[in-house]
């Protein structure tokens, strides 16, 4: 109400020279407003501030519930969870590493792809592409983060999984065998490897999405004046564009990284399911947010179902951060432009 | 006279450095080129193979029938079909509410520092991983009550609110302020400006959030697949009882492996990805094509 009403102070055109606004002035604007529209103002500004505030609440609520959760196997493990290797349900025996280890590859792997690809379609659909070109493909990718998880993992299976397996990977592994990131051969397909594919599908379209936006707002003028001068294209975009837009693609990046980690359904279906931890990403694994969605329905004993909770708990602590970050960092990029 | 032989020294054509550095530049442009002609073929791809393995499903038993058993053989997936209606309803029922007035509280009402903290929440919602929403709702309300379609669509609401949220508040905030300004001046109360004027000229936005968000939903499986996962085959309305879904009864269907089951779930999923791009595009054109009407 308060601000309602210094605008309307403030907006009424004053011939005379403006009355100064003293506590009796105010009363009497006041009660011109009608009680009913008074109390109207004030039940309206409430229910919004009811629907901010349980936004709020409902972020607690899932920290605590998640925390809840997990207090049997903290209270059994305690921080160990996190060091340890040992997944074993039926000898009621956990440990988290593994799922982390799977996380953590399967993001920074996808990341990296999605990066170069999200940037330069973004650079494609601000600065290259004809505006006609741009507004019929700039939908189409954000289509691709619209292609719901469980689909993804259907085409993962019966698409990727053969062709990683027939092509992908011995090309891969005959080139880069040595490195022992792209290790022998495995007869199923199912592997990091394929996670990171699928995943890229995902992050894609959200960096593409956010450094296009970006790229619009980097000023005509820096870009002609590049090209004035006699740089190239590539140089242009290399000199002036990426480093004005640096801290966005950096907060763009982090946001997909976010995205990653997150993912269960798509990654449980192609990651293996095998709670182990390999150097090559061609071995099976199995990621946190996977042995989440795979176990928590049919786990056989409370231990089983806290563990669980433990590893929501390390994710969530991993997605708050990651936005956290990705908000600090874009903060920090538009306070400097 | 000479033929006109142009001077090597002053050609028009690029060489040496120059020449070296515009290969380099056309280079990366080619490469911007195919990075968004590769996504553009992926999508393609996913929706040629979900259609080629897909649609040969399609036929009125599998619209409506019952579930199939494990082995995928015979039925339908009517149930789920009504099952995914249900829970995308009631989820959207409690989301666009909240939504809007979240967006509603940070437009008109709250002050800059306050309006950064709900923000903030927002962005933190819009990000949480929806496994981790899911095993919420169910350490809240299914591990005491059981699964139903309202603690699955409590999950859906909590992914969906922040789409809405942030969609809302930006077609709100591009309500033009001579609207806002001439009912101040004529003394019209907020809230009536609110509910008559800026809620009206924004609506076109609000409803393609809530569609979009209403897609988005109903292909969701991570937050309900711990919180509505039922047994039975038929149909099943009641709220306070699992209901199946599609994207659900994709993940069962591809679980159990056998090859009717695996070719019942292209079918759905082909279902599914049509529907929603469809959904999609044409809340886009509707929205672009609404807006230009009302000159925003």
């Amino acid at each position: 109400m308060g601000r309602g009403l210094s605008t309307l102070l403030r907006r009424v055109p004053t011939l005379a020279p403006p009355k100064p606004i003293s506590a009796a002035n105010k009363r009497a604007v006041l009660d011109q407003l009608n009680v009913t529209d008074r109390r109207a103002n004030r039940a309206l500004r409430l229910l919004a501030l009811a629907g901010g505030t349980l936004v709020f609440l409902v972020l607690i609520a899932i920290v605590y519930q998640v925390i809840d959760g997990a207090s049997l196997a903290f209270s059994t493990y305690g921080f160990g969870f996190i060091g340890h290797k040992t997944w074993n349900p039926p000898a009621n025996q956990y440990g988290g590493l593994t799922f982390i280890y799977g996380t953590l590859v399967t993001a920074v792997g996808a990341l990296v792809l999605s990066t170069i690809l999200g940037v330069s379609i973004g650079l494609f659909l601000s600065l290259m592409a004809p505006r006609r070109v741009a507004a019929v493909i700039g939908p189409l990718v954000e289509m691709l983060a619209a292609v719901p998880s469980v689909v993804l993992g259907l085409i993962g299976i019966y698409l990727l999984l053969p062709f990683i397996r027939s092509d992908v990977e011995p090309a891969l592994h005959s080139v880069l065998g040595f490195t022992q990131i792209f290790g022998p051969a495995q007869p199923v397909g199912n592997s990091p490897f394929a996670a990171i594919l699928v995943l890229t599908i995902m992050v894609v379209p959200i960096i593409a999405a956010l450094t296009r936006d970006l790229f619009l707002t980097v000023p005509r003028e820096l870009r002609d004046g590049a090209e004035a001068l006699g740089a190239t294209r590539w140089e242009m975009i290399r000199g002036v564009v990426l480093p004005t837009t640096q801290t966005g693609i950096t907060a763009a990046c982090v946001l997909g990284f976010g995205r990653a980690i997150g993912e269960a359904i798509a990654v449980a279906f192609v990651i293996g399911g095998v709670p182990a931890m390999h150097l090559s990403v061609f071995e099976s694994g199995n990621s946190m947010a996977a042995v989440i969605a795979t176990e928590a329905p049919s786990a056989i004993s409370n231990l089983q179902t806290s563990a669980l909770f433990y590893l929501a708990a390390i994710l969530l602590v991993m997605g708050i951060t990651t936005n956290l970050t990705a908000q600090r960092i874009s903060r920090r990029g538009s306070r400097m432009r | 006279m000479s033929a006109i032989n142009p001077d090597p020294a002053h050609a028009l054509t690029a060489s040496g450095n120059l020449r070296r550095r515009q290969a380099v530049s056309r280079v990366f442009v080619s490469a911007t080129i195919a990075a968004a002609g590769l996504a553009v073929v992926v999508l393609l791809l996913l929706v040629y193979y979900a259609a080629k393995r897909g649609i040969g499903q399609l036929s009125w038993t599998f619209l409506t029938g019952h579930l199939p058993p494990y082995d995928g053989v015979g039925g339908g997936i009517g149930p789920a079909l009504v099952g995914t209606g249900e829970l995308v309803l009631i989820s959207t029922l409690i989301a666009l509410p909240v939504g809007v007035l979240t967006a509603l509280y940070l437009a008109e009402f709250a002050s800059p520092r306050v309006g950064k903290v709900i923000q903030t929440g927002i962005e933190q919602m819009a990000g949480l991983p929806t496994i981790v929403i899911g095993i919420f709702i169910f350490g809240l309300v299914t591990k005491h009550f059981g699964q139903s379609a309202i603690s699955a669509a409590l999950a859906l609401s909590i992914v969906q609110v922040p789409l809405i949220a942030r969609a809302s508040l930006e077609s709100i905030r591009r309500v033009p302020g001579s609207i806002r300004e001439a009912a101040d001046a004529l003394g019209v109360a907020r809230w009536r400006t609110i509910v008559g004027l800026i809620l009206p000229t924004a609506s076109s936005g609000i409803v393609t959030a809530t569609i979009l968000a209403l897609a988005r939903a109903a292909g969701e499986t991570a937050p309900i697949l711990l919180n509505t996962n039922p047994t039975g085959l038929g149909y099943q309305l009641n709220p306070l009882q699992a209901v199946p879904t599609i994207p659900v009864e994709i993940y069962q269907l591809l679980n159990s492996g056998y090859p009717a089951a695996v070719a019942k779930a292209w079918g759905a999923a082909f279902l599914l990805i049509t529907t929603i791009l469809a959904v999609n595009i044409g809340a886009r054109v509707w929205l672009r094509r609404s807006e230009r009407k009302r000159g925003i």
